[in-house]
């Protein structure tokens, strides 16, 4: 039985905690997730929640207190966005290494200089290469329904995961949602039991051993396999959540892209904005698509290339840029994935919505108008672009 | 989406512009709409220039942008009549309500504003009289019901009555205050 309820982004993921009641939070605040720990703390002093909360000094120790915790074997979460999940860059990829399954609470926001508190998605596409499992939300709704998942989906693949909602656009926007009853939530994730554990004498193990010419290399092929099967079982727990809540949740979800001669190729709350444009352009007969990304790690590029193939131009939303010259990060990785196509589609770039800057309906208008230009002309004028931003 | 409205509220920082469209979705929650409320992230200073949103429809609502072009404007300070833009976007039948002592005629001469359809009412001398206190923003949610028609108004008093119960479960005179004065908003509103 679903409750229907308005609630902000955050508080949608800090009662997605509450209802799974880990037992470790280690948590430092920062703007825009501040919220989600600060609700949670509540929860803790309330005695809502068994869990052992600890306010930590930074992010850096937020993670470490985090991988300690994991390793003992207990359900293990933190908040964090931007700066602060900068901060634990390198203890991220010791989660991974240890493969522990924590699960972050994220918010997305623009990364330092020049400072700003807005959404983009610079901060997770900094970490795109650690292994975590990483997935992104249209709005508080699937914030809540990733987290839930994010539980069950980390320790299955015994690797860590973050879920991630649109700084202050969905964090701190109230909307309407519908929440499970906290026994579905507890039904659904089970009980953790880790297959090692730091403190068990009956089984005693080394955890974080040096590992020199010998074994390091076996290790990191394993966590590559790790990821690579990691696919497989997001797909099986998505599935069952998706009979659980009647909402459907796949790798990326398809929205009118069946017959579309156009697609966008988006992440986050911006694919909802898109959505109304293309309900706009489908009623004048034009046939236009979305593609949205949820599970940004592991990458789905089969899956996408599949899709993408059968449509002859496509334009890739990046809310970051690689600053490597080559578009932004979602752009490489599509590009990559439909690199040995027989048939490959036309492909543009479009860095969108920095630092917050409102990504409107007239902005995805002109994205598709672009993209009718290339298919008029079967030229592309410009492959990457800015969208929204003065010159 | 064609039952979809929008609404933008102006306010100064601290004075409950955030809170009015928090408890206008609620409201609106509660009568099965589909919402969103929002605030708009600027420096946060007392007293400030501020503005909040709402979205409100019969379908789900997936835009996720700023509001442009709002059918409905609330201004919470009748001060920030002179210092803000209070019409961008609203189109020629939109809605204005305002806060303020003035008469609809007088505003739409001292400020000018041409078309739409302005409302009234003086939120800030009934908070004053009903609570004790200056907060418009309870008083304007039944101004704002009786302008727009978008809820029900029995039933947002009664589910109004019931949150303040809640919260103000030591100070029963807060709660006969807000009811009485989301009341004598609603019948006091006026329009042209």
């Amino acid at each position: 039985m679903s409750k229907i309820v308005a609630k902000t982004g955050n508080e949608s993921m800090a009662e997605a905690m509450r209802q799974i009641n880990p037992d470790v939070v280690a948590a430092y605040p920062i703007t825009p997730s501040t919220e989600i720990v600060q609700i949670f703390s509540s929860y803790v002093a309330d005695g809502l929640v068994d869990t052992e909360f600890l306010a930590v000094e930074s992010e850096h120790s937020a993670m470490s207190a985090c991988i300690g915790s994991a390793a003992t074997g207990a359900r293990t979460m933190t908040c964090t966005a931007s700066q602060g999940l900068a901060l634990m860059w390198e203890m991220l990829y010791i989660a991974t290494g240890l493969r522990l399954p924590i699960v972050i609470a994220g918010v997305n926001r623009a990364l330092s200089a020049p400072i700003n508190i807005h959404c983009d998605h610079s901060d997770t596409m900094g970490i795109r290469d650690s292994g975590w499992i990483q997935i992104y939300s249209e709005n508080a709704q699937e914030g809540y329904d990733n987290l839930i998942q994010a539980v069950k989906i980390a320790e299955e693949c015994c690797l860590p995961a973050i879920v991630t909602t649109d700084g202050f656009i969905i964090s701190h926007g109230m909307e309407s949602m519908k929440l499970l009853e906290d026994k579905e939530v507890q039904d659904f994730i089970g009980d953790y039991k880790a297959p090692y554990t730091l403190i068990n004498p009956q089984k005693p193990i080394t955890v974080g051993a040096l590992d020199f010419t010998d074994y390091y290399f076996e290790h990191r092929r394993s966590t590559a396999e790790a990821v690579l099967q990691a696919k497989d079982k997001i797909i099986k727990v998505s599935q069952e959540y998706s009979h659980l809540s009647q909402r459907k949740y796949e790798l990326f979800e398809e929205y009118r892209l069946d017959d579309a001669q156009m697609a966008i190729v988006v992440l986050g709350s911006t694919a909802g904005t898109a959505k109304v444009v293309i309900d706009e352009l489908r009623s004048k007969g034009i046939k236009a698509g979305l593609l949205k990304i949820r599970v940004y790690r592991p990458f789905p590029a089969e899956e996408l290339a599949i899709v993408l193939s059968k449509i002859p131009a496509v334009a890739i939303l990046d809310r970051a840029d690689s600053l490597s010259t080559m578009g932004g990060p979602v752009f490489i990785d599509i590009k990559s994935a439909l690199y040995n196509l027989e048939k490959r589609s036309k492909l543009i770039n479009y860095i969108y919505g920095l630092g917050g800057r409102d990504t409107t309906l007239h902005h995805i208008r002109e994205v598709y108008q672009d993209l009718q230009n290339i298919l008029d002309t079967g030229k592309i004028a410009q492959s990457i672009k800015y969208l929204g931003v003065r010159e | 989406m064609g039952n979809l409205v929008e609404i933008r509220w102006h306010g100064r920082g601290g004075q409950g512009a955030k809170t009015a469209a928090l408890l206008f979705a609620d409201a609106a929650l509660n009568e099965g709409k589909n919402v969103q409320a929002f605030p708009e992230y600027g420096p946060e200073r007392m007293g400030a220039p501020v503005q909040s949103f709402n979205r409100i429809s019969d379908d789900p609502i997936n835009i996720r942008c700023g509001i442009e072009s709002p059918q409905v404007v609330v201004v919470l300070d009748p001060t920030l009549m002179n210092i803000v833009d209070v019409t961008a976007g609203l189109p020629e039948d939109g809605i204005l309500l305002i806060n303020t002592s003035e008469e609809p005629s007088e505003v739409r001469k001292d400020k000018s504003v041409s078309g739409r359809r302005i409302f009234t009412v003086n939120a800030s001398l009934i908070s004053k009289e009903s609570i004790g206190r200056d907060i418009p923003n309870t008083p304007m949610l039944g101004a704002l019901i009786k302008a727009t028609g978008l809820i029900n108004y029995e039933r947002m008093l009664k589910d109004t009555k019931a949150k303040l119960e809640k919260k103000f479960k030591s100070k029963p005179e807060m709660i006969d205050g807000n009811i009485k004065a989301i009341q004598r908003a609603y019948e006091e509103v006026k329009s042209e």
